[in-house]
Protein backbone atom coordinates (compact mmCIF):
# COMPACT_ATOMS: atom_id res chain seq x y z
CA UNK A 1 0.00 0.00 0.00
CA UNK A 2 1.03 3.22 -0.69
CA UNK A 3 0.62 5.74 1.86
CA UNK A 4 0.15 9.10 0.03
CA UNK A 5 -2.12 8.06 -2.63
CA UNK A 6 -5.04 8.63 -0.15
CA UNK A 7 -4.07 12.21 0.88
CA UNK A 8 -4.12 13.29 -2.93
CA UNK A 9 -7.87 12.82 -3.03
CA UNK A 10 -9.62 12.43 0.32
CA UNK A 11 -12.27 10.51 0.00
CA UNK A 12 -16.16 11.53 1.19
CA UNK A 13 -16.92 10.91 4.81
CA UNK A 14 -18.33 7.13 4.94
CA UNK A 15 -16.70 6.44 1.57
CA UNK A 16 -14.16 3.50 1.15
CA UNK A 17 -10.33 5.20 0.97
CA UNK A 18 -8.95 4.22 -3.11
CA UNK A 19 -6.37 1.69 -2.46
CA UNK A 20 -6.39 -2.08 -2.32
CA UNK A 21 -7.97 -2.33 1.31
CA UNK A 22 -11.76 -3.68 1.58
CA UNK A 23 -12.80 -1.34 4.76
CA UNK A 24 -16.18 -1.16 3.70
CA UNK A 25 -17.60 -4.08 6.22
CA UNK A 26 -15.61 -3.27 9.06
CA UNK A 27 -17.04 0.93 8.98
CA UNK A 28 -20.73 -0.75 8.46
CA UNK A 29 -19.76 -2.38 11.35
CA UNK A 30 -18.49 0.15 13.34
CA UNK A 31 -21.85 2.64 12.33
CA UNK A 32 -23.61 -0.21 13.22
CA UNK A 33 -22.07 -0.82 16.64
CA UNK A 34 -22.50 2.78 17.23
CA UNK A 35 -18.60 3.06 18.47
CA UNK A 36 -16.71 5.91 18.29
CA UNK A 37 -16.50 7.82 14.87
CA UNK A 38 -13.08 7.79 13.53
CA UNK A 39 -11.74 11.15 13.49
CA UNK A 40 -8.69 11.34 11.81
CA UNK A 41 -8.37 11.82 7.86
CA UNK A 42 -9.32 9.37 6.28
CA UNK A 43 -7.38 6.72 4.35
CA UNK A 44 -4.51 8.16 6.71
CA UNK A 45 -1.99 5.75 8.73
CA UNK A 46 -3.57 7.45 11.87
CA UNK A 47 -7.28 6.54 10.95
CA UNK A 48 -6.13 2.70 9.73
CA UNK A 49 -4.55 2.85 13.04
CA UNK A 50 -8.05 3.91 14.69
CA UNK A 51 -10.21 2.00 12.59
CA UNK A 52 -7.93 -1.54 14.01
CA UNK A 53 -8.45 -0.07 17.62
CA UNK A 54 -12.55 0.33 17.17
CA UNK A 55 -12.23 -3.35 15.44
CA UNK A 56 -10.20 -4.73 18.32
CA UNK A 57 -12.13 -2.83 21.14
CA UNK A 58 -15.69 -4.04 18.96
CA UNK A 59 -13.83 -7.69 19.07
CA UNK A 60 -13.42 -7.55 22.82
CA UNK A 61 -16.59 -6.68 24.13
CA UNK A 62 -19.65 -8.51 24.30
CA UNK A 63 -22.98 -7.12 21.91
CA UNK A 64 -25.15 -7.28 24.28
CA UNK A 65 -23.91 -6.40 27.57
CA UNK A 66 -20.60 -4.17 25.90
CA UNK A 67 -18.44 -5.99 29.04
CA UNK A 68 -15.59 -8.01 27.70
CA UNK A 69 -16.37 -11.07 25.77
CA UNK A 70 -14.94 -14.41 26.84
CA UNK A 71 -12.01 -14.17 24.39
CA UNK A 72 -10.94 -10.78 26.13
CA UNK A 73 -11.37 -12.61 29.56
CA UNK A 74 -9.07 -15.48 28.77
CA UNK A 75 -6.62 -13.58 27.67
CA UNK A 76 -6.97 -11.08 30.78
CA UNK A 77 -6.86 -14.43 33.12
CA UNK A 78 -3.55 -15.65 31.50
CA UNK A 79 -1.89 -12.13 32.27
CA UNK A 80 -2.91 -12.37 35.60
CA UNK A 81 -1.39 -16.11 36.12
CA UNK A 82 1.93 -14.31 34.90
CA UNK A 83 1.21 -11.45 37.70
CA UNK A 84 0.49 -13.63 40.17
CA UNK A 85 3.14 -16.33 39.78
CA UNK A 86 5.74 -13.24 39.70
CA UNK A 87 4.63 -10.95 42.47
CA UNK A 88 2.75 -13.65 44.67
CA UNK A 89 -0.66 -11.49 45.36
CA UNK A 90 -3.52 -13.27 45.57
CA UNK A 91 -5.89 -12.99 42.92
CA UNK A 92 -9.64 -14.15 42.71
CA UNK A 93 -11.57 -15.68 40.01
CA UNK A 94 -15.51 -15.29 40.61
CA UNK A 95 -17.95 -17.55 38.16
CA UNK A 96 -21.25 -16.07 38.25
CA UNK A 97 -24.84 -18.08 36.81
CA UNK A 98 -27.99 -16.12 36.75
CA UNK A 99 -30.50 -18.67 38.70
CA UNK A 100 -33.01 -20.19 36.60
CA UNK A 101 -32.35 -18.05 33.77
CA UNK A 102 -34.99 -20.11 31.47
CA UNK A 103 -38.08 -19.62 33.67
CA UNK A 104 -37.16 -15.70 32.95
CA UNK A 105 -37.25 -16.57 29.27
CA UNK A 106 -40.12 -18.48 28.94
CA UNK A 107 -42.08 -16.36 31.59
CA UNK A 108 -41.81 -13.06 30.37
CA UNK A 109 -39.64 -14.04 26.61
CA UNK A 110 -36.40 -13.45 24.95
CA UNK A 111 -36.45 -9.32 24.99
CA UNK A 112 -36.88 -9.83 28.79
CA UNK A 113 -34.23 -11.95 28.92
CA UNK A 114 -31.86 -10.02 27.21
CA UNK A 115 -32.76 -7.31 29.73
CA UNK A 116 -32.20 -8.90 32.49
CA UNK A 117 -28.58 -10.26 31.15
CA UNK A 118 -27.84 -6.21 30.47
CA UNK A 119 -29.47 -5.38 34.36
CA UNK A 120 -27.34 -8.22 35.84
CA UNK A 121 -23.96 -7.32 33.48
CA UNK A 122 -24.38 -3.46 34.68
CA UNK A 123 -24.99 -4.37 38.74
CA UNK A 124 -21.80 -6.45 38.69
CA UNK A 125 -19.56 -3.62 36.86
CA UNK A 126 -21.27 -1.18 39.11
CA UNK A 127 -19.71 -3.39 42.35
CA UNK A 128 -16.70 -4.04 41.72
CA UNK A 129 -13.44 -2.06 41.72
CA UNK A 130 -12.09 -0.75 38.50
CA UNK A 131 -8.85 -3.06 37.92
CA UNK A 132 -11.31 -5.75 38.64
CA UNK A 133 -12.25 -6.98 34.97
CA UNK A 134 -15.79 -8.35 34.52
CA UNK A 135 -16.93 -10.50 31.56
CA UNK A 136 -20.17 -12.42 30.09
CA UNK A 137 -18.70 -15.58 29.41
CA UNK A 138 -22.05 -16.46 27.22
CA UNK A 139 -25.41 -17.34 28.03
CA UNK A 140 -26.62 -16.66 31.55
CA UNK A 141 -22.84 -16.88 33.01
CA UNK A 142 -20.70 -14.03 33.73
CA UNK A 143 -17.12 -13.99 35.00
CA UNK A 144 -14.92 -11.65 37.40
CA UNK A 145 -11.34 -11.22 37.97
CA UNK A 146 -10.50 -9.35 41.18
CA UNK A 147 -6.45 -8.92 41.26
CA UNK A 148 -4.44 -8.40 44.37
CA UNK A 149 -7.87 -9.45 46.52
CA UNK A 150 -6.71 -10.85 49.97
CA UNK A 151 -7.88 -13.98 50.73
CA UNK A 152 -9.84 -12.85 53.74
CA UNK A 153 -12.04 -10.42 51.58
CA UNK A 154 -12.34 -13.02 49.44
CA UNK A 155 -16.18 -14.29 50.48
CA UNK A 156 -16.89 -10.47 51.53
CA UNK A 157 -16.84 -9.82 47.92
CA UNK A 158 -18.66 -12.40 46.70
CA UNK A 159 -21.49 -11.34 48.80
CA UNK A 160 -21.64 -8.40 47.98
CA UNK A 161 -21.83 -9.00 44.28
CA UNK A 162 -24.91 -11.51 45.31
CA UNK A 163 -26.89 -8.97 47.37
CA UNK A 164 -26.35 -6.30 44.78
CA UNK A 165 -27.93 -8.57 41.82
CA UNK A 166 -30.73 -9.60 44.39
CA UNK A 167 -31.52 -5.82 45.06
CA UNK A 168 -31.27 -4.77 41.21
CA UNK A 169 -35.08 -5.04 39.97
CA UNK A 170 -35.19 -5.07 36.26
CA UNK A 171 -38.12 -3.40 34.47
CA UNK A 172 -39.25 -6.14 32.05
CA UNK A 173 -42.21 -4.13 30.74
CA UNK A 174 -43.26 -0.94 31.43
CA UNK A 175 -44.64 -0.84 35.22
CA UNK A 176 -43.42 -4.48 35.79
CA UNK A 177 -39.89 -5.02 37.44
CA UNK A 178 -38.58 -8.91 38.47
CA UNK A 179 -35.60 -9.31 40.32
CA UNK A 180 -32.87 -12.51 39.80
CA UNK A 181 -30.67 -13.94 41.78
CA UNK A 182 -27.03 -15.56 40.96
CA UNK A 183 -24.70 -18.52 42.24
CA UNK A 184 -21.19 -17.12 42.88
CA UNK A 185 -18.22 -19.77 42.48
CA UNK A 186 -14.84 -18.75 43.73
CA UNK A 187 -11.01 -19.92 43.31
CA UNK A 188 -7.77 -18.24 44.61
CA UNK A 189 -5.11 -18.19 41.64
CA UNK A 190 -2.77 -20.25 43.86
CA UNK A 191 0.16 -17.88 45.08
CA UNK A 192 3.78 -18.05 43.09
CA UNK A 193 2.98 -21.25 40.97
CA UNK A 194 1.85 -21.20 37.56
CA UNK A 195 -1.28 -22.66 36.86
CA UNK A 196 -3.63 -22.24 33.39
CA UNK A 197 -6.37 -20.42 33.02
CA UNK A 198 -8.83 -23.45 31.99
CA UNK A 199 -7.47 -25.08 35.39
CA UNK A 200 -8.52 -21.72 37.36
CA UNK A 201 -11.73 -21.71 35.72
CA UNK A 202 -12.33 -25.15 36.28
CA UNK A 203 -11.75 -24.57 40.38
CA UNK A 204 -13.95 -21.67 40.36
CA UNK A 205 -16.77 -23.30 38.21
CA UNK A 206 -16.79 -26.50 40.91
CA UNK A 207 -17.77 -24.09 43.61
CA UNK A 208 -20.20 -23.05 41.38
CA UNK A 209 -21.93 -26.14 40.89
CA UNK A 210 -21.72 -26.37 44.94
CA UNK A 211 -24.02 -22.57 45.12
CA UNK A 212 -26.27 -24.39 42.53
CA UNK A 213 -26.76 -27.61 44.58
CA UNK A 214 -26.80 -25.93 48.05
CA UNK A 215 -30.12 -23.92 46.85
CA UNK A 216 -28.79 -21.22 44.04
CA UNK A 217 -28.76 -17.38 45.52
CA UNK A 218 -25.32 -18.05 47.17
CA UNK A 219 -21.87 -17.71 46.99
CA UNK A 220 -19.04 -20.78 47.90
CA UNK A 221 -15.15 -19.80 47.69
CA UNK A 222 -13.36 -22.31 47.07
CA UNK A 223 -11.26 -23.69 50.79
CA UNK A 224 -7.76 -22.42 50.86
CA UNK A 225 -6.09 -25.46 52.65
CA UNK A 226 -6.53 -27.73 49.32
CA UNK A 227 -3.37 -30.43 50.78
CA UNK A 228 -5.73 -31.16 53.95
CA UNK A 229 -6.40 -34.65 53.78
CA UNK A 230 -9.76 -35.75 55.27
CA UNK A 231 -11.00 -38.75 56.99
CA UNK A 232 -13.07 -39.99 54.41
CA UNK A 233 -10.06 -39.80 52.21
CA UNK A 234 -7.96 -41.68 54.43
CA UNK A 235 -10.66 -43.96 54.50
CA UNK A 236 -11.07 -44.72 50.76
CA UNK A 237 -6.87 -44.50 50.50
CA UNK A 238 -6.80 -47.04 53.06
CA UNK A 239 -9.72 -48.85 51.95
CA UNK A 240 -8.15 -52.16 51.22
CA UNK A 241 -5.96 -52.65 53.86
CA UNK A 242 -2.03 -53.90 53.75
CA UNK A 243 -2.59 -53.66 49.90
CA UNK A 244 -3.64 -57.19 48.49
CA UNK A 245 -1.98 -57.87 45.76
CA UNK A 246 -4.32 -57.73 42.56
CA UNK A 247 -3.27 -58.62 39.68
CA UNK B 1 10.53 -26.81 24.09
CA UNK B 2 14.52 -27.21 23.59
CA UNK B 3 16.54 -28.54 25.99
CA UNK B 4 16.76 -31.11 29.10
CA UNK B 5 13.43 -32.64 30.06
CA UNK B 6 13.07 -31.35 33.63
CA UNK B 7 11.73 -34.11 36.06
CA UNK B 8 10.75 -32.95 39.59
CA UNK B 9 11.48 -35.66 42.37
CA UNK B 10 9.32 -34.85 45.51
CA UNK B 11 7.21 -36.91 48.17
CA UNK B 12 5.85 -34.97 50.71
CA UNK B 13 6.90 -37.03 53.74
CA UNK B 14 10.49 -37.35 54.56
CA UNK B 15 12.49 -40.20 54.28
CA UNK B 16 11.55 -42.10 52.03
CA UNK B 17 14.51 -42.06 49.97
CA UNK B 18 13.86 -39.43 47.73
CA UNK B 19 17.12 -38.28 47.43
CA UNK B 20 18.50 -41.75 47.13
CA UNK B 21 15.82 -42.82 44.14
CA UNK B 22 16.94 -39.48 42.63
CA UNK B 23 20.91 -39.67 42.36
CA UNK B 24 20.34 -43.87 41.45
CA UNK B 25 17.57 -42.92 38.97
CA UNK B 26 19.89 -40.38 37.58
CA UNK B 27 22.87 -43.02 37.16
CA UNK B 28 20.64 -45.31 35.36
CA UNK B 29 19.25 -42.66 33.10
CA UNK B 30 23.05 -41.93 32.59
CA UNK B 31 23.46 -45.09 31.19
CA UNK B 32 21.21 -45.05 29.11
CA UNK B 33 22.40 -42.30 27.27
CA UNK B 34 20.67 -39.03 29.16
CA UNK B 35 22.87 -36.23 30.08
CA UNK B 36 22.06 -35.69 33.18
CA UNK B 37 22.09 -33.18 36.03
CA UNK B 38 21.03 -33.88 39.46
CA UNK B 39 19.72 -29.92 41.25
CA UNK B 40 19.67 -30.05 44.86
CA UNK B 41 16.67 -27.82 45.38
CA UNK B 42 16.09 -28.98 49.42
CA UNK B 43 17.75 -25.64 49.89
CA UNK B 44 16.82 -25.84 53.51
CA UNK B 45 18.28 -29.29 54.52
CA UNK B 46 20.70 -30.56 51.67
CA UNK B 47 21.95 -33.57 51.42
CA UNK B 48 22.70 -34.85 48.05
CA UNK B 49 26.20 -34.01 49.60
CA UNK B 50 25.68 -36.85 51.75
CA UNK B 51 24.57 -39.56 49.86
CA UNK B 52 27.19 -39.14 47.06
CA UNK B 53 29.99 -38.49 49.31
CA UNK B 54 30.65 -35.29 47.98
CA UNK B 55 32.44 -32.72 49.98
CA UNK B 56 31.85 -29.48 47.32
CA UNK B 57 33.65 -26.62 47.59
CA UNK B 58 31.25 -24.53 45.17
CA UNK B 59 27.64 -24.73 45.64
CA UNK B 60 24.25 -23.48 44.57
CA UNK B 61 24.30 -21.02 47.40
CA UNK B 62 27.86 -19.73 45.99
CA UNK B 63 25.90 -19.21 42.70
CA UNK B 64 22.89 -17.43 44.16
CA UNK B 65 25.35 -14.69 45.89
CA UNK B 66 27.58 -14.39 42.80
CA UNK B 67 30.31 -16.29 44.28
CA UNK B 68 30.83 -18.35 41.67
CA UNK B 69 29.50 -19.25 37.79
CA UNK B 70 26.85 -21.75 37.39
CA UNK B 71 29.62 -23.58 34.74
CA UNK B 72 31.96 -23.83 38.06
CA UNK B 73 29.39 -25.13 40.20
CA UNK B 74 28.25 -28.48 38.34
CA UNK B 75 30.14 -30.58 39.45
CA UNK B 76 30.96 -34.59 38.17
CA UNK B 77 28.98 -36.83 40.10
CA UNK B 78 30.45 -40.93 40.72
CA UNK B 79 27.47 -42.33 38.18
CA UNK B 80 28.50 -39.98 35.33
CA UNK B 81 25.62 -37.48 35.78
CA UNK B 82 26.34 -34.15 36.89
CA UNK B 83 25.10 -32.32 40.38
CA UNK B 84 24.63 -28.93 41.22
CA UNK B 85 24.36 -28.95 45.17
CA UNK B 86 22.24 -26.90 47.86
CA UNK B 87 25.01 -26.99 50.51
CA UNK B 88 25.10 -25.71 53.73
CA UNK B 89 24.34 -21.79 54.49
CA UNK B 90 21.77 -22.39 52.11
CA UNK B 91 19.01 -22.14 55.09
CA UNK B 92 18.41 -18.35 54.46
CA UNK B 93 17.32 -19.78 51.33
CA UNK B 94 14.41 -21.69 52.88
CA UNK B 95 11.75 -19.41 52.62
CA UNK B 96 10.32 -18.39 49.16
CA UNK B 97 10.93 -14.60 48.54
CA UNK B 98 11.36 -13.15 45.05
CA UNK B 99 15.30 -13.46 45.08
CA UNK B 100 14.76 -17.28 45.61
CA UNK B 101 11.97 -17.67 43.43
CA UNK B 102 14.14 -15.52 40.56
CA UNK B 103 17.41 -17.15 41.07
CA UNK B 104 15.65 -20.87 41.19
CA UNK B 105 14.18 -19.86 37.83
CA UNK B 106 17.30 -18.82 36.56
CA UNK B 107 19.50 -21.37 37.03
CA UNK B 108 16.73 -23.54 35.33
CA UNK B 109 16.61 -21.65 32.01
CA UNK B 110 20.60 -21.80 31.98
CA UNK B 111 21.15 -25.33 32.46
CA UNK B 112 18.17 -26.96 30.29
CA UNK B 113 20.01 -26.09 26.89
CA UNK B 114 22.73 -28.04 28.64
CA UNK B 115 21.21 -31.30 29.53
CA UNK B 116 18.68 -34.02 28.27
CA UNK B 117 17.57 -34.19 31.69
CA UNK B 118 17.06 -32.26 35.13
CA UNK B 119 16.15 -33.64 37.94
CA UNK B 120 15.23 -31.18 40.86
CA UNK B 121 15.30 -33.19 44.06
CA UNK B 122 13.05 -31.20 46.58
CA UNK B 123 12.68 -30.85 50.22
CA UNK B 124 10.43 -33.16 52.03
CA UNK B 125 7.18 -31.10 52.58
CA UNK B 126 4.56 -29.12 50.96
CA UNK B 127 6.10 -25.68 51.53
CA UNK B 128 6.23 -22.73 48.81
CA UNK B 129 9.24 -23.47 48.12
CA UNK B 130 8.77 -27.25 47.03
CA UNK B 131 5.45 -26.03 44.87
CA UNK B 132 7.90 -23.22 43.45
CA UNK B 133 10.28 -25.89 42.62
CA UNK B 134 7.92 -28.38 40.89
CA UNK B 135 6.05 -25.59 39.31
CA UNK B 136 9.48 -25.40 37.02
CA UNK B 137 9.49 -28.61 35.75
CA UNK B 138 7.84 -30.85 33.24
CA UNK B 139 6.95 -33.94 34.60
CA UNK B 140 6.69 -34.70 38.17
CA UNK B 141 7.72 -38.42 39.97
CA UNK B 142 6.39 -38.88 43.21
CA UNK B 143 8.17 -41.00 45.66
CA UNK B 144 6.29 -43.25 48.25
CA UNK B 145 6.86 -46.16 50.33
CA UNK B 146 3.92 -48.23 51.23
CA UNK B 147 3.76 -46.90 54.71
CA UNK B 148 0.51 -45.03 55.69
CA UNK B 149 2.26 -41.62 56.56
CA UNK B 150 4.02 -41.64 53.10
CA UNK B 151 0.71 -42.18 51.03
CA UNK B 152 -1.44 -39.80 52.88
CA UNK B 153 1.46 -36.99 52.00
CA UNK B 154 1.86 -38.35 48.67
CA UNK B 155 -1.63 -37.86 48.02
CA UNK B 156 -1.67 -34.53 49.71
CA UNK B 157 0.81 -33.60 47.74
CA UNK B 158 -0.47 -34.76 44.26
CA UNK B 159 -4.04 -32.93 45.37
CA UNK B 160 -2.57 -29.57 45.94
CA UNK B 161 -0.32 -29.69 42.46
CA UNK B 162 -4.02 -30.74 40.83
CA UNK B 163 -5.54 -28.07 41.94
CA UNK B 164 -3.02 -25.48 41.91
CA UNK B 165 -0.64 -26.36 38.79
CA UNK B 166 -0.48 -26.88 35.21
CA UNK B 167 -1.34 -30.56 34.20
CA UNK B 168 1.55 -32.33 33.70
CA UNK B 169 2.45 -35.96 33.44
CA UNK B 170 2.82 -37.19 37.01
CA UNK B 171 4.73 -40.35 37.93
CA UNK B 172 4.45 -42.62 41.10
CA UNK B 173 8.00 -44.51 42.59
CA UNK B 174 6.88 -47.04 44.93
CA UNK B 175 9.96 -47.33 47.40
CA UNK B 176 10.80 -50.40 49.76
CA UNK B 177 7.87 -52.66 48.57
CA UNK B 178 7.81 -55.94 50.08
CA UNK B 179 5.39 -57.70 48.10
CA UNK B 180 5.15 -58.00 43.89
CA UNK B 181 1.70 -56.82 43.20
CA UNK B 182 2.23 -53.97 45.87
CA UNK B 183 3.43 -50.97 43.99
CA UNK B 184 0.32 -51.49 41.62
CA UNK B 185 -1.75 -51.71 44.52
CA UNK B 186 -1.25 -48.56 45.89
CA UNK B 187 -1.25 -46.94 42.66
CA UNK B 188 -4.68 -48.22 42.00
CA UNK B 189 -5.68 -46.76 45.59
CA UNK B 190 -4.28 -43.60 44.69
CA UNK B 191 -6.26 -42.96 41.70
CA UNK B 192 -9.17 -44.32 42.95
CA UNK B 193 -8.87 -41.12 45.88
CA UNK B 194 -7.91 -38.90 42.86
CA UNK B 195 -10.93 -39.50 40.83
CA UNK B 196 -13.30 -39.26 43.68
CA UNK B 197 -12.38 -35.89 45.33
CA UNK B 198 -9.23 -34.06 42.85
CA UNK B 199 -10.53 -35.05 39.32
CA UNK B 200 -14.20 -34.32 40.03
CA UNK B 201 -15.01 -31.12 37.47
CA UNK B 202 -10.82 -30.83 36.12
CA UNK B 203 -10.91 -30.86 32.39
CA UNK B 204 -7.79 -32.54 32.34
CA UNK B 205 -7.89 -35.37 34.86
CA UNK B 206 -4.91 -36.56 36.33
CA UNK B 207 -3.87 -39.99 35.75
CA UNK B 208 -1.26 -41.24 37.98
CA UNK B 209 1.13 -43.20 36.31
CA UNK B 210 3.60 -46.56 37.93
CA UNK B 211 7.15 -46.04 36.82
CA UNK B 212 8.24 -48.72 39.06
CA UNK B 213 8.49 -50.13 42.39
CA UNK B 214 12.06 -50.63 44.30
CA UNK B 215 12.10 -53.55 46.69
CA UNK B 216 13.36 -53.78 50.24
CA UNK B 217 16.65 -54.82 49.42
CA UNK B 218 19.47 -54.95 52.59
CA UNK B 219 21.56 -53.87 49.42
CA UNK B 220 20.22 -50.36 49.24
CA UNK B 221 21.13 -50.23 53.03
CA UNK B 222 24.53 -51.05 52.39
CA UNK B 223 25.06 -48.87 50.04
CA UNK B 224 23.71 -46.15 51.76
CA UNK B 225 25.82 -46.33 54.80
CA UNK B 226 28.93 -46.49 52.51
CA UNK B 227 27.78 -43.14 51.02
CA UNK B 228 28.33 -44.35 47.42
CA UNK B 229 25.12 -45.65 44.53
CA UNK B 230 24.04 -48.21 44.53
CA UNK B 231 24.36 -48.90 41.10
CA UNK B 232 27.96 -49.09 41.64
CA UNK B 233 27.96 -50.96 44.36
CA UNK B 234 25.25 -53.76 43.91
CA UNK B 235 24.07 -53.43 40.00
CA UNK B 236 22.89 -56.54 40.09
CA UNK B 237 20.67 -56.17 43.08
CA UNK B 238 16.94 -56.62 42.65
CA UNK B 239 16.40 -52.73 43.55
CA UNK B 240 19.68 -51.52 41.18
CA UNK B 241 17.41 -53.68 38.38
CA UNK B 242 14.35 -51.83 39.31
CA UNK B 243 15.83 -48.48 39.33
CA UNK B 244 17.23 -49.22 35.89
CA UNK B 245 13.71 -50.49 35.27
CA UNK B 246 12.26 -47.32 35.94
CA UNK B 247 14.61 -44.93 34.13
CA UNK B 248 13.74 -47.16 31.38
CA UNK B 249 10.20 -45.96 31.82
CA UNK B 250 10.70 -42.45 32.57
CA UNK B 251 13.12 -42.26 28.89
CA UNK B 252 10.23 -44.00 27.31
CA UNK B 253 7.56 -41.20 27.19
Amino acid sequence: MDPRAPESSPPPPGEPPPHALRLDVALQLLGQSGLASLQGEAGSVAWLQELIDALVDLSSRDALTGLANRRTFELALAREIDRVARSGEPALLLTLDIDHFKRVNDTHGHAAGDLVIRAVGQALADTVRPMDLVARMGGEEFSIVLPNCPAAFGPQVAERIRVRVAQTPVEVTPGQSITVTVSVGGAFAPQWVRTTPRLWMDRADVQLYRAKSDGRNRSCLEPAAVSLVSAEEKGLLFASTQFQDFT
Amino acid sequence: MSGARITAVTSGKGGVGKTFVSANLAAALSRQGERVLVLDADLGLANLDVVLNLYPKLTLHDVFTGKTTLDDAILPAPGGFSVLLAGSGMIEYSRLTPEVRDQLHDVIVKVRPRFDRVLLDTGAGISDVVLYTVSLADEVLIVATPEPTSLTDAYATIKILAASQTPRPMHLLVNQTQRPGEARAIRHQLQQVIDRYVNVGLSSPLQLDLVGDVPLDAAVRDAVLRRELLLETAPGSLAAQAIVAAAARLIGR
